[in-house]
């Protein structure tokens, strides 16, 4: 199957996808296109449907119209092969809390078919800084660690592409710089990213590309090194004001 | 071992495990099931000679609210911390979500039914030589239940007012599954030969395949946001 | 295009109003109650509860369709007609369940028995009434996904019901509906006439409803594009 993706497709491919909640239409047309080693970050006030885009991406929601591809993998017609190459975080940290981190991700492991399972656990729980804490039940986690040991679940298969929905979400100072590290340390500069947040000053940072979504249409998209940093909390508002 | 049952089985080793740590689901629905039959035993009194009228209904109104209770749980509990997200991000079709929860339930529901079942026959003083033919009425109902349980739990997991929508939509499907428990418990009670039975086993038979099998085709429909 | 569709809307209105008129005069006015029946004057209810029942089982029969079709193709107005049909649908069943309860105390001389149509009736009632419970308390993404597969696994199963309570009741002796057999021409005209008008009556609330669901929906489209 793998035969199917030559090497010139890109790792997100969305095209005029729209997103309708009942008669409520959430997206309104999103065309982005993404390489490996592109970075995009989203901006967006509540409501922009940022969150939404991000779970259309990922195969849990679909689209109402429009079509999303992950690496040549069109998202209706093969998700099962699509969805082997995401790896998400999300707000939520999508772990049992009634588990060991060990018996979670062991359980992943066997959902994706990861080989050489328990290397991998191993390692990544190293990396994430949580080696102690492997067979500790999540639930008695601190919310930073469960955020950290939510990353290794999205990086447990070594995903191409990544999606982070508000990954800094209840972490402090501290916390956001881990997870910057932590990313790079994983290799997030080999992978197709895209990663939502509120916070300008952290989202200008990492990332290749800016874009700024509101209400439901992406309203501005231009490549980190031309953003003015001073300027950007302008543009933003100018953006997310503009379309109200 | 193909994929798709390998995939099943994780799934359900998963719920067992977290099962087995907080005995949540057991605890609630057979202590629920026990009290179920308690009050009943109050409210209608059974008699030595109305026991084998009586008994069927009180067996099976305890095992389908039973039902309720812990179907309810399944879902609930996968939708807290964004869980079900996870398991919808897994490179698996969605039937093997459905077939892992549907696996998970019954062991759950037979768990209950296992320990429930004895005191019920102790309480009421039932015949013993009837126990392997009910046994049987209910491993195969239990499947009904579970099979249209997994699905509503699902959907009534989505909803507001959860609680109150999967008692709504799961009474009235399974009440042809119920009416054949129940009669066929009774005749059982009542010595009847395997013979008697058949045409009850045939409802209970046609509404486990039919809704395994929609069900699932339809699982899809209902994870879909 | 949209006047013409007015148009239509009037003429059947206007037909289904005098046929229902008309039916009414032949019930009350003009057919005799029929002589073997031991009912007496509340035999006559037939000529509404059966056209009510067939109207129902129409409806619902297209909600199932519609219901099979939308998870198919995800046209919004599939989940319209389904949901639209729904409604008239229960709307029906509940008018052929009050008038079968009205007509059942003086034919089987108790109002209520666990007949089979009957209490598949009432089961698929229960049915839809979550239904409509699903539509409003689902979020709205997936509400019109909850219900298509609440209507098929309802419809699959009303037909085990009704299987089930067969062979429950044929245990027990049950009264059975005694309209077998050969129609008196002036009984057979009524029903007729009658039928014609309900059907008619469900083929313009249908019309009416869809529409207003449909211009609902653009409103809330257009509100949405104003803010």
């Amino acid at each position: 199957m793998a035969t199917e993706t030559t090497p010139s497709t890109l790792a997100i491919e969305v095209e005029a996808v729209t997103k309708a909640f009942g008669p409520r239409l959430v997206l309104k047309g999103i065309d982005l296109a993404l390489d490996r080693g592109d970075f995009l970050v989203l901006f967006g006030p509540n409501g922009a449907g940022k969150t939404t885009l991000i779970r259309i991406l990922s195969t849990i929601s679909r689209p109402t119209t429009g079509r999303v591809s992950i690496a040549g993998f069109d998202a209706k017609r093969k998700p099962v092969e699509a969805r082997r190459l995401i790896g998400m975080v999300s707000h939520d940290t999508m772990l049992y809390r009634d588990l060991t981190a060990y018996e979670n991700l062991r359980f992943l492991g066997k959902m994706y078919d990861v080989p050489e399972l328990e290397e991998r656990i191993h390692s990544l729980m190293t990396r994430v800084g949580l080696a102690p804490n492997l067979h500790q039940r999540v639930g008695t986690f601190s919310h930073g660690m469960m955020k950290r040991l939510s990353i290794a679940r999205a990086f447990l298969h070594d995903p191409p592409v990544l999606l982070l929905d508000e990954p800094e979400t209840g972490l402090d100072q501290q916390g956001i710089w881990m997870l910057t590290e932590t990313l790079h340390a994983l290799g997030s500069e080999k992978k197709a990213v895209v990663m939502t947040t509120h916070s300008l000053e952290h989202g200008l940072r990492g990332g290749t590309r800016i874009a700024i979504l509101a209400r439901g249409k992406i309203v501005y998209q231009e490549a980190t090194r031309h953003v003015d940093r001073g300027r950007f909390s302008e543009i933003y508002r100018e953006c997310t004001e503009a379309t109200r | 071992m193909t994929q798709f049952s390998r995939k099943v089985l994780a799934l359900v080793w998963k719920d067992m495990l977290s099962e087995a740590r907080t005995k949540d689901i057991f605890t609630s629905v057979f202590v629920f099931a026990l009290l179920t039959v308690l009050i009943f035993s109050f409210a209608l009194e059974p008699g030595s000679e109305t026991t084998s009228l009586v008994a069927p209904g009180m067996l099976w109104v305890a095992f389908t609210f039973a039902g309720v209770l812990g179907f309810g749980r399944s879902f609930v509990l996968e939708k807290e911390h964004g869980c079900l997200d996870g398991l919808m991000l897994c490179p698996v079709e969605r039937e093997v979500i459905y077939w892992g929860k549907a696996i998970g339930n019954l062991v759950f529901m037979l768990m209950v039914e296992v320990v429930v079942l004895p005191i019920f026959y102790l309480l009421l003083n039932l015949p013993l030589d009837s126990l392997p033919q009910v046994v049987l009425i209910v491993l195969l109902t239990t499947i009904g239940f579970v099979s249209v349980g997994t699905l509503f739990s699902a959907l009534a997991a989505n909803t507001r007012a959860r609680d109150v929508m999967l008692p709504i939509l799961f009474l009235p499907v399974v009440v042809p599954l119920v009416i054949a428990a129940v009669k066929s418990t009774g005749l059982i009670l009542q010595g009847s030969p395997w013979a008697d039975l058949w045409s009850w086993l045939q409802i209970i038979l046609a509404f486990d395949v039919i809704f395994l099998v929609i069900s699932s085709l339809v699982f899809p429909f209902v994870l879909e946001g | 295009m949209k006047r013409n569709s007015y148009s239509w809307d009037a003429v059947l209105m206007a037909a289904s109003f005098f046929l229902l008129a008309g039916a009414l005069y032949l019930v009350f006015m003009w057919v005799p109650t029929s002589a073997t029946s031991l009912e007496g004057i509340a035999q006559r209810i037939f000529y509404f509860h059966v056209p009510l029942w067939w109207v129902a089982f129409l409806a619902y029969a297209v909600t199932f369709i519609s219901s099979l079709v939308y998870l198919a193709r995800r046209g919004a107005s599939w989940d319209n007609l389904a949901c639209s049909a729904a409604e008239i649908g229960t709307v029906f069943v509940t008018l052929g369940l009050i008038t079968g309860i009205i007509w059942a105390k003086p034919a089987w001389s108790v109002w209520w028995t666990w007949d089979p149509r009957l209490t598949t009736a009432l089961v698929l009632w229960f049915i839809y009434i979550g239904y409509f419970l699903v539509r409003a308390y689902a979020p709205a993404a997936q509400a019109r996904n909850f219900a298509a597969v609440i209507s098929i696994i309802g419809t699959v199963d009303s037909f085990i019901v009704f299987m089930a309570i067969r062979w429950w009741r044929t245990q027990h002796p049950s009264p059975v509906v005694g309209t077998g057999g050969g129609l008196a021409p002036e009984m057979l005209f009524t029903f007729m006439v009658s039928l014609a008008a309900f059907t008619l009556l469900f083929v313009l609330l249908m019309r009416l409803r869809t529409t207003l669901r449909a211009t609902q929906e653009q409103v809330t489209a257009l509100r949405q594009a104003e803010e």
